[in-house]
């Protein structure tokens, strides 16, 4: 029934004036300023029945967009059976930040974990803000846009392991990998994936 | 004879004690442990054998797939989609497909959205089996696990049949499937369905009025439904606290409005519900595919006017030139997207999946988010096992029914 969040995205907008229509191909989504979100958001869960937080999750728009993070927050009332979109831009590239829903819904915490775990955005109030998937000490933030799909070489999560073994994190090999498809960085024959040794083969023993 | 000893004043000199506190034991459960299903592991900490402190630890099968997935176009993520609930990769190939499809605003042909049922639903008794099968193991009875798992084998049989793959299907295209349904396989559906029902209720009297079962579940894990829906879960989990929420009643996609169903509910919220729960849905599954395979449509089974999404076919491609050019086009560029943000969430068999894809138009998401019910219905553990016995927290793992490739992505 999307007439019932067509009402609340209008009911929100007459509570909070800074909210603005959000463009969408399919649900009804609206912006709100980082300010205004976790009054909005309580808003909309009191006053318009979205009950349920499906998804909170966050876009990088590139290293030199301005804003550069948005939050997206993902709303579904059990009562209308309509959905919505809200979204706010951090205000701060450098160290982005927003306010934590956790007062409004419990079930945030582990998504702002997430969050804050692949993009390192700062959540104001979140009660225990540590990273989930990744382990605790990890440097960096893989969902941003300028960390490579190959990772960065790093130290072990386990410094006593590390330095009996002396082993590191090591990046992923990317030549001839299995999800490359930027054309151009090398002919067709090197990137495929194959044995390089062509000495042997079904027919003829690997020599020793 | 034996002499009596009596102690007056004992109770007098208990009551006087401050009450006894013993020392808090740290308990490490998991990453691999049985009853974690995969590597979930869970940081306890115990009074005596009573939990006063979990602190679930994620993160050991994470493979970075959001990442993945805009590295590259949107036909080659569906076998990654195959790895997130490993249980039903069949459901969530037809979750992913149809987001994409939203995206582009591509309605598929009526064949396709059956096939797409049968095989939804066919990936949701095999994941309720397994899970069914599982959660009989943790709480001490193993038979369950054996008679499921036949009928799981039936069901992969006609999963390699269909797909030619037992395991990681990736069935589905944007805008269609890998290929139709062969001859003669719906009337072996039909078959299996058949069989299956008096096998199920062979399978769940073995465990409904159990004695053993029910003292491990009856009131252990309860979830209230005000809880439920705070931690957004979602699913079998949602509903055995009894929530009548069902995605493919309250936001019908791939046709479902067309079949007759019913959503079973509970009414407590503890581990017992969300088993009786699963076990009614596999007879409601069953229901589903019988409907579905009566009134099978005819015609195309993938989308024949979208050429920038879907793949020509395979004989068009060798024989003609504007074939194999778009064939071409669609490999090195992937199906072409409109920009846009779309939201789409399915009822797979552990919740909602989500997809939150965001486009900037072209072959390649610009951000893709899954929104995976596992990592949501396990966010509420923290809350749920404060409380409980250590053996209990077995029998709640069992039965919020969760797979760590989903939860952790």
């Amino acid at each position: 029934m999307p007439a019932a969040s067509t009402d609340a995205t209008a009911a929100l907008r007459e509570k909070i004036p800074s909210a603005t229509p959000r463009a969408s191909t399919d649900h009804p989504a609206v912006n709100v300023p980082a300010a205004d979100a976790l009054a909005a958001l309580k808003f909309l869960r009191d006053e318009q029945s979205f009950d349920l937080l499906v998804d909170l999750t966050a876009v990088d728009w590139g290293t030199e967009a301005a804003p550069r993070f948005s939050i997206i927050w993902h709303l579904f009332s059990t009562t209308t059976l309509a959905y919505l979109r809200v979204a706010a831009d951090c205000t701060d590239n450098a160290a982005p930040a927003m306010a934590s829903t956790v007062p409004l819904w419990p079930g945030a915490e582990w998504h702002e974990r997430e969050t804050f775990d692949m993009f390192g955005i700062q959540f104001i109030g979140h009660p225990d803000l540590r990273r989930i998937l990744m382990w605790d000490g990890y440097p960096h933030h893989p969902l941003r846009k300028d960390f490579p799909l190959a990772g960065i070489e790093g130290e072990l999560a386990d410094p006593e392991i590390a330095k009996e073994t002396g082993a590191k994190v090591i990046a992923a090999p990317m030549a001839g990998g299995p999800f490359v498809a930027a054309p151009g960085e090398m002919n067709l024959t090197d990137a495929e994936p194959r044995a390089k040794d062509e000495s042997w083969n079904e027919a003829k023993e690997k020599p020793v | 004879m034996p002499t009596e000893y009596t102690f007056p004043d004992a109770a007098a000199k208990a009551a006087a004690v401050p009450e006894f506190e013993t020392e808090k034991m740290s308990l490490s459960m998991g990453p691999s442990h049985p009853s974690t299903h995969g590597v979930l592991r869970l940081q306890l900490e115990l009074d005596g054998e009573i939990v006063t402190k979990c602190d679930p630890v994620l993160g050991y099968l994470h493979r970075g797939d959001e990442k993945i997935a805009e590295n590259m176009t949107y036909n080659q993520f569906v076998p990654y989609t195959d790895r997130l609930d490993y249980l039903a990769p069949l459901a969530n190939n037809v979750a992913y497909a149809i987001a994409v499809e939203r995206l582009a605003k591509l309605e598929v042909p009526p064949r396709c959205q059956a096939i797409r049922v049968i095989i939804c639903e066919m990936a949701r008794i095999s994941a309720h089996l397994l899970g069914l099968g599982a959660f009989g193991i943790d709480v001490g009875a193993w038979s369950i696990f054996l008679y499921t798992f036949t009928e799981r084998e039936k069901l992969y049989k006609l999963f390699e049949e269909l797909t030619g793959a037992r395991f990681t299907t990736s069935y589905t295209r944007i805008g269609g499937l890998a290929r139709d349904v062969p001859e003669g396989w719906n009337q072996r559906v039909d078959a299996f369905c058949d069989q299956f029902l008096p096998i199920l209720d062979e399978i769940l009297n073995l465990l409904t009025r159990n004695k053993i079962f029910m003292d491990r579940t009856v009131d252990v894990g309860v979830i209230s439904k005000a809880d439920a829906i705070a931690y957004g879960l979602t699913g079998p989990n949602l509903r055995g606290s009894g929530v009548p929420l069902d995605l493919r009643k309250d936001k019908p996609y791939s046709g479902y409005e067309q079949y007759d169903f019913d959503i079973p509910v509970g009414a407590k919220g503890d581990c017992y519900d969300r088993y009786l729960v699963r076990g009614e849905e596999m007879k409601q599954s069953v229901r589903i595919i019988k409907q579905a395979i009566a009134k099978f449509p005819g015609g195309d089974w993938f989308a024949r006017d979208a050429k920038k999404i879907f793949a020509p076919p395979k004989d068009k491609i060798l024989t003609s030139m504007e074939e194999l050019i778009q064939n071409f086009m669609l490999v090195t560029e992937g199906p072409q997207m409109p920009a846009g943000e779309v939201y789409f969430e399915a009822e797979n068999p552990k919740g909602a999946l989500g997809f939150f894809i965001v486009s900037k138009g072209g072959g390649v998401p610009y951000r893709l988010k899954i929104r995976a019910p596992s990592f949501c219905n396990l966010s509420i553990l923290p809350k749920v096992c404060v409380g409980t016995l250590v053996s209990d927290v077995v029998s709640i793992l069992g039965s919020l029914d969760f797979v760590m490739g989903e939860a952790d992505r």
